[in-house]
């Protein structure tokens, strides 16, 4: 058995695992990324598309691209790599046990950041009825199939979810040839970003079905078709508004979940997300162990990943260089709770009473939230009892574009512990938006 | 060649009187019509060894099960199927009535089943913590058991053929004729000959006894739908009966053997011997019938939904020995619920039939009782594990992350006796695709495996029969008009 010992282990050796993993070692710590796959990049290999790093590097990149100007930057460091190696097991004192090809490895690590990512949602998750034929994947192993094995998985397809991996192979194979009859979204909106709706569907000429869902799979071997239908406010089918589409594959873009099953072995607790829960700090209830990028919020745009990602990896290179971070377990960490209209936010708790050298070394806390729905015209509140911490006005806002924004280290020591934090939406008053109309 | 026997169909009944006539110094062929063992009826079950209270008394059902459930211990030691007894509850709601328990614990005293009835609420909270509170007795029976129904049907073929008898795939029998001495049975794309046929194929044993002249019987399918959820520790514990109504037999709540819980089935007979399909009404059927004995199951952890087809014959029972119009056919037919529970009983009463018409078995003298131990990487110490990608790197190369299962292992699978040659089949043998994500990550992964193991290219992988191809093509060589020429419409390509 293999042993190793390491300032900080980065568990997934992605966008979030590269951009942690590269902070951690500027921190002065010796550094490795454990990673399960042969090469590093993890999903952003099969992304071909344009469109990752237009705010980090203001330039339209593809996901190869992108991942590779984080591997050259990682070559410049003395970043530890371990290719081809699962991590299985990992214990609250931070060591971690995984094989590769070599055997078993244990490495003990000071500090470990998380960056496993995330996994698709599957047809079983949401109970579609009918065969089980061939020609039914995730929108993701359709992306593999493609992009790096050379098969095409079908000719004719029906895709079921507009998330934003389902839209971008929509286009993906009509480019190839095949043809999409349609895309059916069973919420009265897109759920990926309106950007992909417009270049992926409409420039193309595919149809979207919105709250429309998938009701049956027809074909015993190979599917042969598929009928949706359209849904109710609760999401039950609606009688007679079936509609039938010949077409031999169902692709399915219905949701990511953040992939914690090793985070779990290590006793840390996961919030209604299925992300780990974390602090201002991206520290996990386990302390030394941070998480970052998909395995903690599902994220839309890369470059977010990369500064969350950032973070994590500055935060554990101070942990493993002895820098004492407050915990999420302490009473002076007040919860950050979503009100209304949010779906969720994060950090899950904001520690008060921070000392105030390290809060100055670590400089503003980012929260991100997403909405439950569309809404427009609203503001963004946060208040800890009465006292306002945060107000911004929003035109849009869509579940699927993150709301991020930094709370001062001034206004986090303001913070009264005896009350939580909420963060709600609040519609703008309609005297105020004719005003400004009028303006 | 002329065989001893043909046996008709790779289920579990199939393979376990294959098994069971190698102990013999025979010749055997089983011939099954899809690609693999137990790909119909002994894929999508309960995978319950049932403790044998259930069925009417002096009724085959309840003979093979009774005969059979003892049995399981000492074959799942050798064949190394993993088994657990959990015990069953039958579980009476307030107002159900005490009448049915009772019948039951009767039948269980009669046929020397250990049985008990428990009323006390808190005894059976402790043995079973999210039952429903509307519980007011319950019929334990520590004797049942839960079963993988393909480990135990690839297992029993692995073992028959170690001990000589053949196996032909992608075979359906077409037509049988009686040669008197001999029969020629018929599929596409051969013919085999056998001085005898053993009739075990399942939801098609009445056409297959037509064949062969026996139109004594017939089988009608009836549908169950499952729900399956995620391994969820010991969230529950054993195998749990509702009372049946008037409606239906009821569905159970059941931990299957690999950690899973289930939901179902249902009942529904249908025409079609081949609609395996599942539907919304029956999905909400399986759930309702679910909640009633847990009623807070958290169906988000759902990762499939299926369903399967029981072989119910015209006689309600199994029907077992040889045919009275056609000497030499055996049937081992009608085998529905508890078929499962009673193969191994029925593989006996078969031989024995065998030996009842005349056809003289020699017991072999170096019959292999056992097959060598399949490795499973997800259940070894870390110590063996270690050791193990040091012998074979391919055993350190996780391929199914759910399930941690490894490259060697589905090399293994591969390898073996009646070996997998499609993905399904190396998901029946590995576990491979069957966790959380449902092969969304290591499917691409096992076509590659299985393309390098069988030196075929890898879009003539298939995920069971051959109409079960993945691709269409590659994507370079892929062809507008065979999309766009469909329903004629111009197809957008830059």
């Amino acid at each position: 058995m293999m042993q190793k010992e390491t300032d900080v282990a980065v568990i997934g050796g992605g966008p979030a695992g590269l951009a942690a993993a590269i902070e951690a070692n500027k921190g002065g710590c010796s550094v490795t990324i454990i990673e399960r796959d042969d090469g590093l990049g993890g999903i952003l290999q099969q992304c071909i598309h344009p469109g990752f790093g237009l705010h980090e590097f203001k330039e339209e990149l593809a996901g190869p691209e992108y991942a590779q100007r984080y591997i050259d930057m990682l070559g410049e460091t003395k970043v530890d790599v371990m290719l081809g190696t699962m991590v299985l097991d990992m214990t609250p004192k931070k060591e971690i046990l995984a094989i590769n090809e070599q055997g078993v490895v244990k490495v003990q690590a000071k500090a470990i950041v998380l960056a496993m990512g995330c996994r698709e949602r599957t047809r079983g998750a949401i109970k579609i009825p009918g065969y089980r034929p061939t020609g039914v994947y995730t929108a993701g192993t359709a992306q593999r199939f493609v992009n790096i094995e050379g098969f095409m998985p079908g000719t004719r397809y029906v895709i079921l979810g507009s998330g934003d991996i389902g839209m971008i192979m929509a286009r993906r194979l009509t480019w190839e040839g095949a043809k999409v009859e349609a895309v059916v979204e069973i919420m009265s909106y897109p759920s990926g970003l309106i950007r992909n709706k417009v270049q992926c569907l409409d420039d193309f000429g595919i149809p979207l079905y919105l709250s429309h869902t998938v009701v049956r799979v027809h074909g015993k071997d190979r599917v042969t078709g598929i009928t949706i239908a359209r849904v109710d406010e609760n999401w039950k089918m609606v009688p007679g508004t079936e509609i039938f589409f010949s077409c031999d594959t169902l692709l399915l873009s219905v949701g990511l979940i953040p992939e914690n099953e090793v985070s779990r072995k290590a006793g840390i607790r996961l919030a209604r997300t299925n992300g780990p829960e974390v602090n201002q700090f991206l520290q996990t209830n386990v302390e030394g162990v941070f998480a970052c990028g998909n395995v903690l919020q599902v994220h839309d745009l890369v470059d977010n990943v990369a500064i969350e990602a950032k973070r994590a990896g500055a935060m554990a290179a101070m942990y493993a260089t002895g820098i004492r971070l407050p915990s999420i377990n302490s009473p002076d960490a007040v919860p950050l709770v979503a009100g209304r209209g949010i779906g969720y936010v994060l950090p899950i708790k904001v520690n008060t009473g921070v000392d105030l050298a390290l809060a100055s070394r670590i400089g503003p806390v980012n929260v991100s939230l997403r909405v439950k729905r569309p809404v427009d015209d609203v503001y963004v509140r946060v208040k800890n009892g009465a006292k306002e911490v945060y107000k911004k006005f929003f035109k849009h806002l869509r579940p699927s574009e993150m709301v991020i924004f930094e709370l001062s280290a001034a206004a986090l020591n303001a913070i009264d512990k005896a009350q939580p934090i909420e963060a709600y939406l609040e519609p703008k008053p309609a005297k105020e938006l004719s005003e400004a109309k009028v303006a | 060649m002329l065989y001893d026997f043909a046996i008709i169909g790779a289920g579990v009944t199939g393979t376990a009187i294959a098994r069971e006539l190698s102990k013999y110094k025979v010749s055997a062929i089983v011939i099954e019509k899809l690609s693999d063992v137990a790909c119909e009826t002994s894929k999508a079950n309960s995978g319950i060894i049932h403790a044998g209270y259930d069925a009417p008394s002096g009724s085959w059902k309840a003979k093979m099960n009774v005969r059979s459930n003892p049995l399981y211990d000492d074959i799942c030691k050798e064949l190394y199927i993993p088994f657990r007894r959990l015990g069953s509850l039958v579980v009476a709601l307030a107002g159900q009535g005490t009448d049915y328990i009772e019948e039951l614990y009767q039948h269980g005293v009669e046929r020397d089943i250990p049985v008990e009835i428990i009323k006390e609420l808190s005894q059976i909270k402790k043995m079973e913590p999210n039952i429903t509170d509307d519980v007011e007795v319950v019929l334990h029976a520590p004797t049942a058991g839960v079963i993988s129904p393909f480990t135990l049907a690839i297992a029993l073929a692995e073992n028959a053929n170690i001990n000589g008898v053949e196996f032909v795939f992608n075979a359906p029998v077409q037509a049988i004729e009686n040669m008197g001495k001999f029969f020629i049975v018929d599929t596409p794309g051969k013919s085999f000959q056998a001085r005898a046929i053993i009739n075990a194929s399942g939801l098609f044993a009445d056409e297959i006894s037509r064949m062969a002249g026996d139109e004594s019987f017939k089988i009608t399918p009836r549908k169950g739908e499952y729900i399956l959820l995620d391994k969820m520790g010991d969230y529950v514990r054993k195998v749990l009966f509702p009372v049946p109504t008037k409606k239906s037999k009821g569905i159970l709540v059941s931990p299957t053997v690999d950690g899973n819980v289930f939901l179902g089935p249902n009942a529904r007979d249908q025409d079609s011997k081949l609609d395996n399909s599942t539907s919304l009404h029956g999905l909400d059927e399986v759930i309702e019938g679910g909640r009633k004995l847990i009623p807070r199951i958290p169906l988000v952890e759902s990762i499939t939904n299926f369903a399967g087809l029981r072989a119910v014959s015209s006689t309600n029972d199994f029907i077992i020995g040889e045919s009275k119009v056609t000497p030499k056919l055996f049937q081992a037919a009608g085998i529905q619920s508890p078929g499962l529970s009673s193969c191994l009983g029925i593989a006996e009463e078969v031989v024995d039939a065998v030996k009842a018409s005349g056809i003289e078995l020699k017991l072999k003298e170096n019959f292999n009782p056992t097959r060598e131990k399949p490795i499973v990487f997800a259940e070894l110490p870390w110590s063996e594990r270690d050791a193990l990608a040091q012998w074979n790197k391919q055993f350190g190369h996780i391929i199914c992350r759910c399930e941690t299962v490894t490259e060697g292992e589905i090399v293994q699978a591969i390898r073996r006796p009646v070996g997998a040659r499609t993905v399904d089949g190396v998901k029946f043998r590995t576990r491979v695709g069957m966790g959380r994500c449902q092969g969304g990550f290591c499917t691409p992964r096992v076509i590659k495996i299985l393309a390098r193991e069988l030196g075929v290219e890898e879009d003539e992988i298939v995920k069971r029969e051959p109409s079960t191809k993945y691709f269409f093509g590659e994507t370079k060589e892929f062809r507008q008009p065979r999309a766009a020429s469909v329903n004629g419409s111009e197809v957008a390509r830059p």
